[in-house]
């Protein structure tokens, strides 16, 4: 690699790092700050923000965060890597619809959909549950997911399963060793996205989950509407940090050159 | 262990249209080289991927070592194959791609490693085998594709224009390297490709596919000496075409009668002559000598290349560089008796395409004459 490529490359890190940090120093201060008012120029620091964060509630709001948001991703990626997988590498009739539906939950407002799916979810017992709670945030990221994988899919070429093959690999063996590794970087940016839009999802847990199902967005939003800043800020906080990890831990995909190749300057 | 393909009756259809193959038999000796050779859409690579299992036959049988292989799924037959692409993968060391297969088979690391750098040295890469696959060029990336295959030691390497996407230098020393690994590890290989030049260099026999179908098989010399259909003659190009009637050993035409040193069956035919053959400025007296007129003298480096019309009709002739012709000249120009070959018309030789796959095929190894006059008599007379 040049010089010069290199120093865009840390540039480029740099630069998405301190886009992703600097919003969050307000928060620090907010997080720490007793009374801040007019015309004290730094906040009389108090520790009844951190200490929030060891409440049970909160606690126990960051474990079904977790649990959530890490299974809507996997559930995600998988069901979204099949589809983009048929969209990108073959050609069907009825392509472009299954595309545009795939696409839909994107388009359409996503509280009028489930709206409607809310019903079906009381009668089937989901409704205030964690389980009735992944299955609705399938809808946002699902289509993100097979975005990302189908423009994966399609820059593989075809040709790589059938050299595995005649080398071989019978079908689960080419899944493992030629096709994921192949698509590998695809899969972690799409991993990414799916756990980022479940982190951060407000609306449809507060539907689905009845208020019975507490993630961490739904505490924040308590804390707002109640006006209390400190536990706010602390809240945003403890949401804000692992995305802003996860990103660091991949910004060596969002940076590279796969960035390009999943597609992710399309979105 | 010698890898003697053999396959029968082949016919292959996409999504139930019209075969793209049809009717193909082709027997490649166990330990040799054969060129599936013919232009683009002619089916070829279609029958190399049926031998692979990439593809499923319609009807037809394909034995190796007589053994039937088309009930066995692509991971599971002694091929190997290496692609017009390289299709290495992105995500391993080249060492590692090259062990790709004995990993699938179970082979122990350190085995594999040893028997990976061994085929990578063989095909005179000794020094890459840590290295990523996006480090190296495009001669390169196929000479690994190579060892990839040939380290499993399949009983049949399939090779399908490996080397067109490289240059013309390139792809020359990439078709010596093919010819050293052949003789060294006398694997059976089909090598498909679309230029007669590189057939013609490679391989032991050819076998020139036309239009889904095996138009002729035999030693590349006998498609330029004796080429066994006028489509044959024809797609090794530059062939001079003179349409006549013969009559015992004598061919009327409108260069006059001439006299033919290979028999051939009473009733119309056409004349075929390379342009190598013809002898201009010959002796006085020599048989089958006709007036020409010089059109054209074109100087191509190792030889000349003249145009000239006799009787109404174009003849072209290669000739020593030296030799001194130019446009205008009226000349004696000697068509070798010995070099003169009369074929069924090519309406003749569509219809009776069919039989002479048929007859060609049980003698596959012979040379081409062994068979295609006998079919063309039968053809004449019916």
């Amino acid at each position: 690699m040049s010089r010069a490529a290199s120093g865009r490359r840390a540039a480029g890190a740099g630069l998405l790092a301190a886009a992703l940090l600097v919003p969050l120093v307000p928060l620090l201060l907010w997080a720490v700050a007793g009374e801040f008012r007019y015309p004290a120029l730094t906040p009389e620091l108090s520790g009844r923000g951190l200490a929030l964060l060891g409440d049970p509630a909160v606690r126990a709001a960051l474990g079904t965060s977790l649990l959530i948001a890490l299974t809507v991703a996997a559930l995600a990626t998988v069901i979204g890597a099949a589809a983009g997988r048929a969209l990108g590498c073959h050609t069907f009739p009825g392509r472009r619809a299954v595309q545009l539906l795939l696409l839909a939950p994107v388009i359409v407002p996503t509280l009028a959909v489930t709206l409607g799916i809310q019903v079906f979810l009381i009668r089937y017992g989901l409704a205030d549950t964690v389980a009735g709670v992944v299955l609705v945030q399938l809808i946002p990221t699902v289509p993100y997911v097979s975005l990302v994988m189908s423009a994966s899919f399609a820059g593989l070429d075809a040709g790589v399963e059938d050299a595995g093959r005649v080398l071989g690999a019978g079908p689960v063996r080419r899944l493992v060793h030629v096709t994921l590794p192949a698509v590998a970087p695809g899969l972690a940016v799409a991993a990414l996205f799916a756990f980022l839009i479940s982190w951060s999802e407000y609306i449809l847990t507060l539907l689905i989950g009845g208020g019975t199902v507490q993630t961490l967005p739904l505490l924040l939003f308590a804390a707002i509407g109640s006006a209390d800043l400190t536990a706010a800020a602390a809240l945003s906080l403890v949401i804000a940090v692992p995305p802003v990890l996860l990103v660091g831990l991949t910004a060596r995909f969002l940076t590279g050159p796969t960035a390009a190749t999943v597609g992710f300057g399309r979105l | 262990m010698s890898g003697e393909l053999a396959v029968t009756g082949l016919r292959v259809a996409y999504n139930r249209g019209v075969p793209v193959v049809d009717g193909v038999d082709l027997r490649v000796p166990g330990g040799t080289l054969t060129a599936l050779l013919g232009p683009s859409g002619c089916g070829k690579t279609t029958v190399l991927k049926v031998v692979a299992g990439l593809l499923t036959a319609g009807a037809g049988e394909v034995r190796i070592d007589g053994a039937p292989v088309l009930g066995l799924p692509a991971e599971r037959r002694p091929v190997g194959m290496v692609f017009q692409k390289p299709l290495l993968f992105g995500h391993l060391t080249v060492g590692d791609n090259v062990a790709f297969g004995l990993r699938m088979r179970g082979v122990p690391r350190a085995a594999r490693r040893s028997r990976a750098r061994a085929m990578l040295d063989l095909v005179g890469l000794p020094d890459v085998a840590g290295r990523r696959v996006g480090e190296l060029s495009g001669g390169q990336e196929q000479r690994v594709a190579l060892a990839r295959a040939l380290v499993l030691d399949p009983r049949v390497l399939l090779l399908d224009e490996p080397f067109s996407a490289l240059d013309a230098e390139l792809r020359l020393r990439m078709r010596e390297l093919v010819r050293r690994l052949q003789r060294e590890l006398s694997t059976t290989m089909v090598f498909v490709t679309h230029d007669q030049q590189e057939a013609v260099d490679l391989a032991d026999d050819v076998a020139l596919m036309l239009d889904g179908r095996i138009e002729a098989v035999g030693p590349p010399s006998s498609f330029y000496a004796d080429p066994p259909t006028l489509s044959a003659a024809r797609f090794f190009g530059g062939v001079n075409e003179v349409r006549g009637t013969v009559t015992g050993s004598s061919f009327a035409c409108p260069l006059g009668e001439l006299r033919l040193g290979v028999p051939a069956p009473d009733g119309p035919g056409v004349l075929v002559v390379r342009p190598e053959s013809l002898r201009i400025l010959g002796a006085d007296g020599a048989p089958n000598t006709v007036p020409a007129t010089v059109r054209e003298a074109r100087f191509a480096g190792t030889h000349r290349t003249v145009v000239t019309t006799a009787g109404g009709i174009g003849l072209t002739a290669t000739v020593a560089p030296a030799v001194p012709v130019e446009p205008g000249d009226r000349i004696p120009l000697q068509l070798p008796p010995s070099a003169l070959r009369v074929l069924p018309d090519t309406a003749a030789t569509d219809t009776t395409g069919a039989d002479t796959t048929a007859a060609a095929t049980p003698a596959a190894a012979a040379p081409v004459a062994a068979t295609a006059p006998t079919t063309e008599d039968e053809d004449v007379r019916a």
